[in-house]
């Protein structure tokens, strides 16, 4: 169980009663960062928006641990960030324009930063794009993963 | 008077830019993509307006999510190009049109559009890309530009629906704007793409292609498309196709007059993680 995260700007809670309708929820390996995910991931995603200036890079750079605990983030996301775990990131409410600057700070670009959340690394995935990249197919349904995973 | 020229559309991949500003634009990778580029290039030197509006969503660089305004417009005399991070590209400064910015924000809130109005904001690639992609590496950019950024990163994001009607609501402003200027409208942004988590690195190049004819074709019908189709069929990131809308909306066949001319369309798969497209109307007027 994720632990609950309260703070600035506001309370995030599981809801009981979910009114809203989220129909991107069913698609596999994707997480759609909407407002309930940007409550959650408030800090860790300002956090990363601070590496746009050059000093916070080599800040951070120089003592990741001493920008990481002035941060209100959680325990989990720091531990993430240390990790670069960018997939976990995103679990706990990251979003990857803003997380992509943690990855600039390291000297990754979007194809390094993109792969590492896939089963390919960088070269595997730069070959899947040249040929026609993911194919939809198997790829647009929860069930098609689960499947999958059962025939595994 | 002013009026509505053309409609452009584009992606904004940022590894685009990062290939033009380092050189690379000649090696086996880009040089195709370039290529292909070369035909919307040649038909813009000769028919470079005096200001666009520019269609692109933010990356979390001028708004973090401090605030997220759905859509926002661009006031200022001028925009400077964004460090995103890997520090800013070596590009000018963009310069805008406050009288024209000023005139639009007067017409489109009145008309229900409920801006925000931004006076002072940096402009990352998602500017600064489509404009080297049309206009290569000049000294100055050869044109104004009037920045609409539009919130497609954190949901709820417009539907296509409201983005469409926004760029007939834009036509209607800048007919009504009493200086003689030629306006284009760009949308950016897409085509398919994901960039995030397992199933990251997904094209659909079927999906794109049939966006790309619905956007010559039936723009009405592509509007009614929900935002679940965009990120199941053409990835996370490929609902910034929604932006094209805006600038598809602006176009003459919407307000009485005769269908857009197509004058340019490419699509090429891939620059980075992303299927690239383009496309260039010529407004064609009652």
């Amino acid at each position: 169980m994720a632990e609950q995260y309260v703070g600035p700007p506001y309370r995030y809670q599981k809801r009981s009663t979910m009114a809203l309708d989220k129909p991107y929820l069913d698609v596999p390996g994707t997480t759609v960062f909407d407002t309930d995910q940007a409550a959650k991931g408030y800090h860790l995603n300002q956090f990363a928006m601070s590496l746009m200036r050059a000093e916070n890079r080599e800040r951070f750079k120089a003592d990741p641990d001493a920008c990481l605990d002035e941060c209100p983030m959680t325990g989990e996301q720091k531990q993430a960030v240390r990790d670069r775990d960018f997939n976990r990131m995103i679990e706990l409410g990251g979003n990857i324009y803003f997380l992509a600057k943690i990855g600039a700070t390291d000297g990754l670009d979007y194809v390094q930063i993109v792969s590492s959340m896939t089963e390919n690394d960088a070269d595997a995935h730069t070959e899947m794009m040249l040929n026609g990249g993911r194919s939809p197919d198997g790829n647009r349904y929860l069930h098609e993963w689960q499947h999958e995973r059962e025939r595994d | 008077m002013a009026r509505i020229t053309a409609s452009v559309y584009t992606s904004h991949v940022p590894a685009i830019g990062v290939a033009m500003d380092l050189g690379r634009t000649e090696t086996p990778y880009y040089a195709p993509l370039f290529a292909g580029y070369r035909p919307a290039r040649e038909w813009m030197a000769d028919n470079t307006p005096d200001v666009v509006v520019l269609v692109f969503n933010d990356h979390a660089n001028a708004f973090s999510l401090e605030m997220v305004p759905t859509f926002a417009l661009g006031m200022s005399a001028r925009y400077e190009p964004a460090d995103e991070g890997w520090g800013a590209r070596p590009v000018p400064p963009v310069v805008g049109h406050p009288a024209l910015s000023a005139h639009i924000a007067h017409s489109v809130i009145r008309e229900d559009f409920d801006l925000t109005l931004v006076n002072d904001m940096p402009v990352d690639h998602g500017c600064t890309v489509p404009l080297s992609i049309m206009f290569g590496q000049p000294d100055a950019w050869p044109c104004r530009v009037v920045p609409l950024v539009v919130n497609v990163v954190q949901y709820p994001v417009p539907s296509g629906r409201r983005c469409l009607e926004l760029g007939k609501a834009i036509r209607r402003a800048v007919e009504r704007f009493d200086e003689d200027l030629d306006v284009q409208v760009w949308g950016t942004g897409g085509m398919s793409h994901q960039l995030q988590g397992p199933r990251a690195g997904l094209i659909n190049q079927p999906w794109d292609n049939r966006f790309l004819d619905r956007m010559v074709d039936d723009p009405e019908g592509q509007a009614e498309v929900e935002h679940v189709e965009y990120v199941r069929e053409a990835g996370s990131e490929g609902i910034e196709l929604v932006m094209w809308l805006v600038a598809r909306g602006a176009m003459a066949d919407l307000a009485g007059g005769g269908a857009p001319t197509e004058v340019h369309r490419l699509y090429h798969v891939p620059a980075s993680n992303t299927a690239v497209g383009q496309l260039v109307l010529e407004d064609a007027p009652a």
